[in-house]
């Protein structure tokens, strides 16, 4: 089929996808490293003419700057770290043969369908409002007084809020792979020898490495730009500051565009070296 | 040791008894197969052996020791699976070494039995590859390997041939055989193919629906098989059976004659037939004929070496005599 003639063809087909695509990621990109060169302040003046690398030496010498870097890494590595954790017993378990196993599958994938900012919300005000938040009930149940989670415990917080919207995700792709391991290797580490704790080590969780490593990519990918959970919940006080909130406010609060665009090229800076360097790591799994 | 009991033996999933009640005896360092059409329970028996499966009453007992409850790991016994079953994403070594990781053995008594086992498998130059990074009768062989090392009282083999091409098959085939000549370990084999049956086993348990049909020796079988079913599976080309007026020559409902018991001429004999297809292997010479008046019938004879008859051709078969099986009405032998 790899004509001359199917060749064009198959282009001709393709090209309004790749232009939308293109048009898409490029007008935004460009907007943004042109402003991020611009003293831009749309309510004080408004363009005030080119600046050079000036935006981006204010970023990053602002001292909220760290911070937020730190605060972006607290809380992708701990969803990270639950969700994967928890995914991988949760797949365990679903992969149980058990009474009422496709509802229970169901269940658990249903957070995913859940929007951020609902389930922020809903967090928020039921779990965690230290007046009438079910959590704050069961600390008044051992007669604890209740945490006022979003200023006590703001990271701790969100991570939570985070994880359980991605713990779905996490628990589906580990689930697949369970189901796709080879009953006769457990069965044949069985006779081997191998107790059942063994066998997980041993045999699953090895199994399990290169599912571990997509979720890892992908979920790292998009948590690096969480937003709306912080902004319906602490609004980027006690510390849960992260960059992309720290950008919003810089374009929004501050209503400095250059500054914000200069932190955005940082963002994606950031984002792409993530990206590369876990692209390694899959690339090296997938090549085994 | 390795001398197998089932007493009693057992096995339902839910309402299904896909093995009714069954009593087998494997002797010590017996090579016994187990043979039968897929689905008949073959692997579901040797699965019951492993441990496996938990069965659903009768007892199991290895060397006179009731098994019926013990773990798999405890009863000594070691499986080679049909899938090889190899750990993907460790090296050969690690493969073979997992079984005695997980028994707290020495490294140096480790390192030793490797060591013997990978050089009678021929394994050691492979011996930091991925099982991916093989083929298959080498994965076959780490897989045996790793039975091996155990030191197990008997080695339990589920169709270990069956993934492999037809050359490389006759060779492993031997090899395993070799194996149980120098280890005389008990065996148990497990396989659909009769001739694997034949040239391997010294005692061929033949099953039908979880049913035995026949225990015997490979000539037993051959040469006085119990009913019609044993009598067909066993030998290569299929038994040819004949009924009514044929048969009731004999004194039976029906009789059988093998491929190679018929003999064959072109001027006379007891049987006038029509060849339809002539295969002509030049050690052998396969002849699928019509009989006369039964023309919808099939009868393969095989004769030795060369014989020029072509499609279409008249030949005369004649049985010869004492080679004849009788069976009666409900398919079983009359002696
Ligand atoms: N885990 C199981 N659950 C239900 N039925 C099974 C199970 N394992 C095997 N069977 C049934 O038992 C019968 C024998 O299977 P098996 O022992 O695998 O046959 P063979 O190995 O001789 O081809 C088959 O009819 C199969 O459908
Ligand atoms: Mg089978």
């Amino acid at each position: 089929m790899a004509t001359q003639h199917s060749r064009s063809a198959a282009r001709l087909m393709m090209a309004p996808a790749v232009v939308l695509l293109l048009g898409w990621m490029l007008v935004p990109l460009t907007m943004t490293l042109y402003f991020s060169f611009k003293k831009y302040l749309p309510l004080r003046g408004g363009d005030l003419g080119w600046v050079g690398f000036e935006n981006y030496t204010r970023f990053l010498t602002s001292s909220a700057f760290w911070p937020s870097v730190q605060t972006t890494l607290i809380i992708v590595g701990g969803v990270l770290a639950i969700t994967v954790i928890l995914g991988v017993l949760l797949a365990t378990l679903l992969n149980q043969p058990m009474w009422g196993q496709g509802a229970v599958r169901i269940l658990v994938i249903a957070p995913f369908f859940v929007m951020p900012t609902v389930s922020a919300l809903v967090w928020k005000n039921m779990f965690m409002d230290p007046n009438y938040g079910l959590l704050a009930h069961l600390w008044k149940l051992f007669g604890a007084t209740p945490i006022e989670w979003l200023s006590q415990a703001s990271l701790t917080s969100i991570i939570m809020i985070v994880s359980w919207q991605w713990l779905p995700f996490a628990t589906l792709i580990l689930l697949t792979a369970i189901q796709s391991l080879d009953s006769e290797q457990l069965e044949a580490a069985e006779m081997d020898g191998a107790p059942p704790i063994k066998r997980f080590g041993y045999i699953t969780l090895p199994h399990l490495s290169r599912a571990i490593t997509v979720v890892i990519l992908i979920q790292t990918i998009f948590l690096l730009s969480i937003f709306a959970e912080i902004f319906v919940t602490t609004g980027g006080a006690f510390g849960t500051k992260t960059l992309s909130y720290l950008i919003f406010q810089r374009v929004l609060e501050s209503q400095n565009i250059g500054l914000g665009s200069a932190g955005g090229v940082y963002a994606i800076i950031l984002a792409n070296i993530v990206a590369i360097f876990l692209m390694r790591i899959v690339g090296k799994n997938l090549d085994a | 040791m390795g001398r197998i009991t089932l007493d009693q033996v057992s096995k339902s999933f839910g309402d299904v008894e896909v093995i009714p009640p069954l009593d087998l005896t494997i002797e010590d360092g017996e090579f016994t197969v187990f043979v039968g059409p897929s689905g008949c329970g073959k692997s579901t028996l040797l699965r019951l052996i492993a441990g496996l499966e938990d069965i659903t009453s009768g007892q199991i007992r290895i060397d006179s020791q009731d098994a019926t409850n013990v773990p798999p790991a405890k009863r000594g016994l070691a499986m080679v699976f049909q899938s090889y079953a190899l750990y993907p994403h460790m090296s050969v070594r690690k493969n073979i070494a997992f079984p005695m990781k997980m028994a707290g053995i020495a490294q140096d008594e480790q390192d030793r039995r490797i060591e013997a086992a990978t050089t009678a498998l021929n394994l050691t130059d492979y011996l930091d590859r991925r099982p991916g990074q093989l083929s298959g009768g080498q994965r076959q062989r780490v897989a045996i390997g790793r039975a091996i090392v155990r030191e197990p009282a008997a080695f339990l083999f589920d169709e270990p041939l069956s993934n492999l091409d037809a050359a490389l098959r006759v060779g492993m085939r031997l090899e395993i055989s070799e194996l149980h000549e120098r280890l005389k370990t008990t065996m148990i084999y497990v396989t659909h193919d009769q001739v694997e049956a034949m040239t391997m086993a010294d005692k061929i348990v033949v099953l039908q629906a979880g049913v035995i049909e026949q225990v015997g020796s490979p000539l037993e079988l051959y040469n006085t098989p119990c009913n019609r079913f044993v009598a067909g599976f066993i030998g290569s080309p299929k038994m040819n059976f004949l009924e009514g007026e044929a048969a009731a020559k004999y004194g039976a409902h029906s009789i059988g004659i093998r491929p190679e018991h018929l003999n064959i001429s072109t001027d006379e004999g007891a049987w006038k037939a029509t060849v339809g297809v002539a295969e002509h292997l030049g050690s052998d010479t396969f002849l699928y004929v019509h009989p006369e008046g039964n023309e919808g019938e099939t009868m393969t004879v095989r004769v030795d070496g060369e014989f020029a008859v072509r499609h279409g051709d008249t030949v005369f078969l004649t049985p010869r005599e004492d080679l004849i099986h009788k069976f009666d009405a409900e398919g079983l032998r009359i002696p």
